[in-house]
């Protein structure tokens, strides 16, 4: 009896990689399976029961194995094919990029999974530094709030010094959707975090219900995606270095709505300039 | 007025009437004395500012603008390209599944990478549209609960309760600028005066450990230190949310570090492992891919 349990302990652990804490788990099972081997030989009636809860049991590590393996089979075989195919035929290019970033464009994205500008606009390594959040907000400048998208506008606009600005809305985007369900401002937030970043694109929100109060909830929606754009769009100038970079002409401005459900992509500029004066005498 | 400005308006004028025709008839309206320069862009624009008048200026300036408006049609042009590109090659080949995702998104992968040009988690792990939900902050850094809302812990809270993921990744890499203007911020004891350097600070501790360790080593080598450091940082600030640790305890979220080297092309990945019995947390699986 003793030695088949044994067996069977062993073809578990081999499905485990070795690591230093896993040393230490197969220390703590062999002291496991002494007991119950010490158990069973004075108490042999109890094998079959021992047995079925052991196969119960293999089967569960094994698919605790599979369903862990699963995403870093996954990010494996991407990497791999990412080094073969584009880091080891492009030397020149990743050599360069790894002793600096230079990056034209700084954009704006959703975290949508579907919606990566990497896909949709082709960015190559090294061509732009990406945000990406929640509804791709870009909230006012403030020195105490929100420093992440701040600290990402500066590092882009004053030290990586990008010549573009693009934040990209799509279409069915959940974060648009949590805003435009909010019911009015002074309602208490139903979730921790969620309402109050989507708040930021309230001024959107408020202008859509309010002229657009015949149409679908959905075409609310959508029309809500574009004019929080253009509310981030707003928000991006009210940071001293972006403005400053925006009138010297160093620094343009687009928004622009990615449609997968159409397959369409919309690109506008944000104007902002000032003209001579005029002189009245 | 119109016929002493003909020289230069009829350039101006040749410009619109290629791109936009609706454009050449407001420059009509306004009046023989009134136009805009750089209004022939085209595709889909908001409603421009009509009654801007522009002073034409020396031939110089004027130059000078419509060389902007060459460079902007290129960028339209650009942009055009790169799009019909992802059509073509990606989206119509596979309208099926893009119609099926168009209806809802169901990620089984959250990422938080750095917004550096050169690590898009999509592009270095290979992740296709609906695949990975991904945030890009600078330095990949995660707050802790208690420093309360940010964007970061927003895209979280919709990740593991609405998607509801199963595998949390956080990558951090090589070179970061982030890590490098927190390892190089000095006096501690003010406010940071910068936004860079005001966020950065998020990762103080990882700072701290490294500079007891290695403060022999060269500035680099301990910002590689550093890199590392905070990707630990990170992944223990994403269990101070209870919704995360209730799920990694119950095993139905996985949460992996990542530290990609941008000089080797290596990538060491890690996962997070608990003890059901304790509070514990610890490392496990370690592997490098190289």
């Amino acid at each position: 009896m003793a030695p088949t349990f044994g067996k069977c302990f062993r073809f578990c652990c081999a499905n485990t990689s070795p690591g230093e804490e896993d040393e230490m788990a197969t220390e703590s099972y062999e002291a496991a399976i002494k007991g119950l081997n010490d158990l069973l030989s004075k108490k042999t009636d109890l094998g079959n029961v021992a047995a079925e809860k052991i196969k119960v049991l293999t089967q569960e590590l094994k698919e605790l194995d599979a369903s862990n393996n699963d995403a870093v089979e996954r990010i494996k075989s991407g990497f791999t094919h990412f080094k073969t195919e584009k880091y080891l035929k492009n030397d020149a290019l990743f050599s360069d990029l790894a002793k600096g970033q230079s990056p034209k464009f700084l954009v704006f994205a959703c975290s949508d999974s579907r919606v990566c500008p990497s896909h949709i606009l082709n960015f190559q390594p090294g061509e732009a530094f990406v945000v990406r959040n929640i509804a791709n907000m870009v909230p006012p400048f403030d020195q105490k709030r929100h420093s992440g998208v701040g600290a990402a506008v500066e590092y882009a606009v004053v030290h990586l010094k990008v010549e573009n600005i693009v934040v990209i809305g799509h279409s069915c985007c959940g974060g648009i959707k949590g805003l435009m369900s909010i019911e009015d401002d002074a309602a208490p937030t139903q979730s921790d975090f969620i309402e109050n970043w989507v708040k930021i694109g309230a001024q959107a929100r408020n202008k859509i219900k309010e002229e657009n109060q015949d149409l679908s909830y959905d075409d609310q929606c959508n029309k809500c995606e574009k004019e929080a754009v253009n509310v981030s769009l707003g928000n991006l100038l009210s940071y001293p270095f972006v403005r400053a970079a925006v009138v010297k002409n160093t620094l343009a401005i687009r928004g622009a709505h990615y449609d997968f459900v159409k397959g369409t992509f919309d690109l506008w500029e944000l104007d902002f300039k000032t003209t001579p004066a005029y002189e009245f005498s | 007025m119109a016929l002493t400005l003909c020289g230069r308006a009829r350039r101006l004028v040749s410009a619109t009437s290629i791109y936009n025709h609706g454009c050449l008839q407001r420059l009509q309206q306004t009046g023989s004395d009134r136009f805009q320069l750089g209004e022939a862009k085209a595709i889909r624009l908001l409603p421009r500012r009509t009654n801007m008048v522009q002073e034409l200026g020396s031939r110089e300036e004027f130059m000078q603008e419509n060389i902007d408006t060459e460079t902007s049609y290129d960028f339209l042009d650009e942009m055009r390209q790169r799009f019909l590109k992802f059509k073509r090659q990606k989206y119509l080949p596979q309208i099926e599944k893009f119609q099926a995702l168009a209806i809802a998104q169901s990620p089984k992968v959250m990422v938080i990478g750095c917004a550096d040009s050169r690590v898009c988690p999509s592009y270095v792990l290979g992740f296709q549209p609906g695949e990975a939900f991904t945030i890009r902050n600078v330095a990949n850094l995660i707050t802790p609960i208690q420093n309360g809302p940010t964007e970061t812990n927003s895209a979280l809270e919709f990740a593991v309760t609405t998607l509801q993921v199963e595998n949390i990744i956080v990558m951090g890499h090589s070179n970061c600028g982030g890590i490098a203007a927190l390892m190089n911020h000095q006096n501690h004891l003010e406010q940071p005066s910068s936004l860079v350097e005001r966020w950065v600070m998020n990762g103080k501790a990882a700072k701290l450990r490294t500079q007891e360790v290695s403060s022999h080593l060269s500035f680099d080598e301990q910002c590689r230190n550093c890199e590392k450091e905070s990707i630990k940082d990170s992944v223990m600030n994403l269990i101070t949310y209870p919704w995360i640790r209730d799920r990694v305890k119950r095993g139905e979220v996985k949460i992996h570090g990542c530290y990609y080297n941008l000089s080797d092309c290596s990538l060491e990945k890690w996962r997070l492992s608990s003890d059901k019995n304790s509070n514990e947390f610890y490392v496990s699986n370690r592997e490098i891919w190289s």
